[in-house]
């Protein structure tokens, strides 16, 4: 798998955007923030006392950035629309049909499928801090860490999916899991009208990250939608 | 503890932001607080629970002015001096942004090395226990989240203490979070995932068929009345 694979969940046709920083657009000589030299401090005193080897941090940092990410989980959900079998032992033992595919580890020992249908869209949060499903889909971005999502996701769920384009009918219920045990959730999207036919691999290039935690639908390409679509995708 | 990381239910953030084509990580020192986060986690002289417990000791008005991998920096740094790994004066030293003053030293052994990250990150044995411990509760099951509220970690959020909810999933026996953060043991115990409707939470306004579930210890659950 490539880098740009796993870092991003939606197309390949942006570029990649820095902020905050270490932003390359701003000069590289700016004086160091405050936060800035405190993690040179500590990585410095922890070198100098061998309690960390750099190439250790380095790999670490190298397995979310180019290894690990929403790709997987991806997969995991085209595998689960194309083969019933395979779906059947996802939502039964997730766990294990992940661990099949080698997508277990850190933070994904104990894994929940939770599918969506037509009358039950799941939402997942950890509202106590950040928990979420490394091995399917990578490090957690910056909104599903922040107050307004962990503070609103289980007080107005709806109002949340409504802002980012998900607009449910009153008799879906809004099933909302607060990760706050050691379990881990990952939302099986519905499959778009208009994408029969289609391959594994074109499946998983439609499942965005943010339909596996439940604020996005997953879109049929332009042009194949049913006449069904069930809310637009989060908008760009 | 009631503190600020308990966000459930407040009010007065703003809209959710999704940053579009997000990196992973937003700046190097992100990427170096979460590395040294997880390679001195690699000793295991402290646990997951110990972790978070750490965290959450950011006074309330600094943790919610402050980013994510600035919570796990202030925890990595009350974890260190506390488990001897370095003294007050060289967290101080950190604190103020002096880098230390020798020279870089070969890793010891015991320290995470590039060839053992992915065996550590392909844990499969994080918090659930084998010990035969029978449930005290079962599916379908109504039962009420205590109302309780203890200075030390705790997983049992503020917005659902003294609401009924109902057994929906027995997940099974897991370390207990409250013992384990305070070096005080596992506590081995069921975990359940409990639904609440959306109603019993915030009231008669919310929408009829909303729910929440919430993963819960048999130690936070009481028998409904």
């Amino acid at each position: 798998m490539t880098d740009h694979d796993d870092d991003h969940d939606h197309g390949h046709d942006h570029g990649h955007h820095h902020h905050g920083i270490d932003d390359p657009a701003h000069p590289h000589n700016a004086p160091l923030t405050d936060v800035q030299l405190r993690v040179r401090a500590l990585e410095s005193l922890l070198i100098e006392k061998g309690l960390v080897d750099p190439a250790a941090l380095d790999a670490l940092i190298d397995t979310y950035e180019t290894k690990v990410g929403p790709r997987n989980g991806a997969l995991v959900v085209a595998r689960a629309w194309t083969d019933p079998a395979f779906k059947q032992q996802l939502l039964a033992d997730a766990t294990r049909a992940l661990a099949d595919l080698g997508f277990i580890g850190r933070q994904g020992e104990d894994m929940i499928v939770v599918e969506n249908t037509a009358s039950v869209h799941h939402l997942v949060v950890c509202t106590l801090c950040s928990c979420y499903p490394w091995p399917v889909l990578g490090l957690p971005p910056v909104w599903y860490k922040s107050a307004p999502y962990r503070a609103r996701a289980v007080i107005d769920p709806r109002g949340v999916l409504r802002e980012l384009g998900v607009e449910l009918p009153n008799d879906v219920e809004v099933r909302v899991w607060d990760s706050t045990a050691e379990l881990r959730y990952l939302v099986l999207p519905r499959r778009p009208d208009g994408t029969e036919g289609m391959t594994e691999d074109e499946l998983a290039a439609l499942v965005t990250r943010d339909a596996m935690i439940g604020t996005a639908v997953v879109r049929a390409p332009a042009g194949r939608q049913g006449a069904k679509a069930t809310g637009p995708e989060a908008p760009r | 503890m009631n503190g600020a990381h308990d966000l459930g239910g407040m009010h007065g953030f703003g809209p959710v932001e999704v940053e579009p084509d997000e990196p992973v990580f937003h700046a190097d020192w992100e990427r170096r607080a979460f590395a040294l986060t997880l390679a001195m986690g690699a000793w295991r002289r402290w646990n997951l629970d110990m972790s978070r417990s750490a965290r959450e000791q950011m006074a309330p008005a600094e943790y919610l002015a402050t980013s994510y991998y600035e919570h796990w920096l202030f925890g990595v740094l009350r974890l260190l001096p506390e488990h001897g790994f370095a003294s007050p004066d060289e967290i101080a030293r950190v604190e103020r942004g002096e880098p230390a003053p020798g020279a870089q030293a070969p890793p010891q052994d015991g320290a995470l090395r590039a060839e053992g990250v992915a065996r550590m990150l392909g844990n499969r044995r994080a918090a659930r226990l084998d010990d035969p411990v029978p449930p005290r509760f079962q599916v379908g099951q109504a039962v009420v989240a205590r109302n309780v509220h203890p200075t030390g970690h705790t997983r049992l959020p503020r917005y659902v203490r003294g609401r009924r909810g109902e057994v929906a999933i027995d997940h099974g026996v897991f370390i207990f979070p409250d013992t384990h953060a305070a070096g005080q043991g596992t506590r081995p115990q069921h975990v359940y995932s409990v639904r609440f409707t959306a109603r019993e939470l915030w009231g008669p306004d919310a929408p009829a068929r909303d729910t929440v579930h919430v993963d819960l210890w048999d130690d936070y659950l009481e028998v409904a009345p």
